[in-house]
């Protein structure tokens, strides 16, 4: 009796959750297929009078294929980039004993305290020094610099779990210590490599205030900085506001829908433990 | 880079033979972080005491303390630094409940929790920032779904006026903002059920513990350390998430549901006063440290075991 009744409060809270979960992305959805006359009606299931409108407006009266490019192009960058240097850092950390590692380790770890948002001010100065405002490297190396920490954290937390004696093996076999990283670590590493990359690719894909700060020309601007088009001071466009959050945020859904089962033990083990 | 072969460290603790090598290896990564991270506190450090207005360049000098006492004198200060105690207690005290009730009921697996799992992490995934707008449409005083809900339903007479109402807008930006965030704690604190031996449960078990007992007594003194730590991270985290509010509000209406993050970010992008704008992040910084240290102090975090 009394299980039963735990069984039923347990799956009525997870069905709340997940009703809550839900609702503002079906309802977002549901604008975005409504006829532009009717965005505002409150109906709760989708209608016959559907139409993909809103979504070709965005790429007929707004440059959003441009936007898209352009945060495909910055998060891949920058995410890969991130796992190159993040990698040889996670190695030395995981793999040497040397004195002031603990105080490197420090160095990371308190970038986790700083708000991010300081830096807004500095790094629009610096890249207008070396003439690279406007420009999707300038995002490109930001990303790369802010997300450094996190991801050679996480990432030694994953080559902790390799045994030292594959790259031993390696080293016998004429490896040198960066090959025997790349060739025979990384892929072994795999899983943990790729739930960085995705954790990485999805913070540069969401990202809005330095792109606002370091961008100011349409055709350089990302995903949620041209997503601000549709926010007026008094007058926002729904319908075009909704399909843009669609397809905002379908990437990352994919991606993230793909790596859910590795996600739990990979960012357990990268923050957890650092 | 021309690595020579170093011998590996082993476990009997033998030293490598060129203390370079690691160096080497973490260069990049340490000079990314000086430039983008630590170089960017010192500027901001230093522009904190300048007159420093980004569309008037050709007046700055150092102004002492005077914009740290802008930002004291400012009428909505007081408001704005209730406003983040709010909204870092109460998301918090929320996202970490559920979350943790969510785990506990993950942790044992059932037909598709798998799939339920996936689909309730997705708003992790999401921008704070189109969520934050997501939910302005949802919130919103007419046009908003949830008062027409709300009517339908017959919990209310006349619409709530969420978003124009500071106390009513505060209330919303915090919902959104626990929508946002309790996917976090269930995926740290699944992990970490995950990792309690199911020989300590079994014990546990044998002894007699009753269910309630179990949670207090054996799972939670065991997962104590990294609940300790994603507590503290979140703390700092949502205290420097202003994208919801900057979606839903921008901290409006009448600057009364600002908090300090999105205050710099107003500050930084729509004023356009750096000066103003980096004594506000010097000062965030400052108590985000002091609070760290006495919050690491008083949970008497040891050094967690495999860290080294």
């Amino acid at each position: 009796m009394f299980k039963s009744v735990g069984k039923v409060t347990k799956f009525s809270v997870l069905a709340i959750w997940f009703v809550f979960t839900l609702f503002p992305l079906y309802w977002i959805f549901l604008t975005s297929i409504r006829p532009v006359r009717e965005v505002t009606k409150k109906l709760y299931l989708p209608q016959s009078n559907s139409t993909l409108d809103s979504y070709r407006t965005l790429f007929s009266q707004y440059a959003f294929g441009t936007y898209i490019k352009n945060s495909f192009v910055v998060a891949f960058a920058a995410s890969a980039f991130v796992i190159f240097i993040g990698m040889l850092g996670a190695y030395a950390l995981a793999r040497y004993k040397f004195k002031g590692k603990s105080q490197i380790m420090l160095v990371f770890l308190v970038t986790q305290m700083i708000p991010g948002l300081i830096a807004l001010a500095p790094l629009y100065l610096l890249l207008s020094k070396v003439n690279l405002l406007n420009t999707l490297i300038a995002l490109i190396f930001c990303y790369v610099g802010g997300m450094v920490p996190f991801a050679t954290i996480m990432l030694r937390g994953f080559l902790q779990r390799i045994p030292p004696e594959l790259d031993e093996a390696a080293l016998i076999d004429g490896c040198n210590r960066f090959t025997a990283l790349f060739r025979v670590v990384f892929p072994v590493a795999l899983p943990g490599i790729a739930a960085t990359f995705i954790f990485a690719f999805v913070q540069c894909w969401n990202e809005l205030f330095l792109a606002m700060v370091l961008i100011d020309s349409d055709g350089n601007k990302t995903f949620p900085v041209g997503m601000r088009s549709f926010v007026g001071a008094y007058y926002i466009e729904w319908g075009g506001l909704a399909a843009s959050v669609m397809i905002g945020i379908i990437p990352t859904v994919i991606m993230f829908g793909l790596m859910s089962k590795f996600m739990i033990s990979g960012l357990s083990a990268g923050i957890v433990k650092g | 880079m021309a690595a020579s072969v170093h011998k590996l460290v082993r476990k009997d603790g033998k030293k490598a033979q060129n203390i370079l090598a690691p160096l080497w290896f973490l260069l990049p990564a340490l000079v990314m972080v000086a430039i983008f991270i630590y170089y960017p506190v010192l500027a901001t450090a230093n522009m904190s005491f300048k007159n420093y207005k980004l569309f008037d360049q050709s007046n700055i000098f150092y102004n002492g303390f005077e914009n740290f006492r802008g930002i004291f004198k400012d009428l909505a200060f007081r408001r704005i630094l209730q406003n983040t105690v709010l909204w870092v207690s109460v998301s918090l005290f929320f996202q970490f409940f559920i979350g943790f009730g969510l785990a506990l009921y993950l942790k044992k697996k059932f037909k598709f929790s798998g799939l339920y799992q996936s689909i309730i992490f997705i708003p992790w995934a999401l921008s704070g920032f189109l969520m934050g707008l997501v939910w302005k449409w949802i919130f919103d005083d007419n046009l908003g779904v949830l008062n027409d809900m709300m009517l339908k339903l017959g919990l209310i007479e006349t619409p709530i006026p969420w978003l124009s109402n500071a106390n009513w807008a505060m209330a919303a930006v915090i919902i959104a903002n626990i929508w946002y965030g309790v996917t976090f704690f269930v995926i740290m604190i699944l992990a970490a059920l995950q990792g309690v031996p199911n020989e300590i449960l079994e014990a546990a078990e044998l002894d007699g513990c009753g269910k309630a007992k179990t949670l207090f007594l054996v799972i939670i003194p065991y997962i104590r350390p990294t609940l300790i730590l994603i507590v503290l991270l979140r703390i700092i985290w949502i205290t420097n998430f202003p994208d919801i509010i900057f979606g839903m509000t921008s901290g409006g209406p009448n600057q009364q549901t600002h908090i300090l993050s999105s205050w710099l970010v107003q500050k930084i992008t729509y004023d356009q006063d750096w000066g103003s704008g980096s004594a506000l992040g010097l000062l965030m910084l400052c108590v985000l440290f002091i609070f760290t240290v006495f919050y690491l102090l008083a949970t008497r975090l040891e050094k967690d075991s495999e860290g080294n």
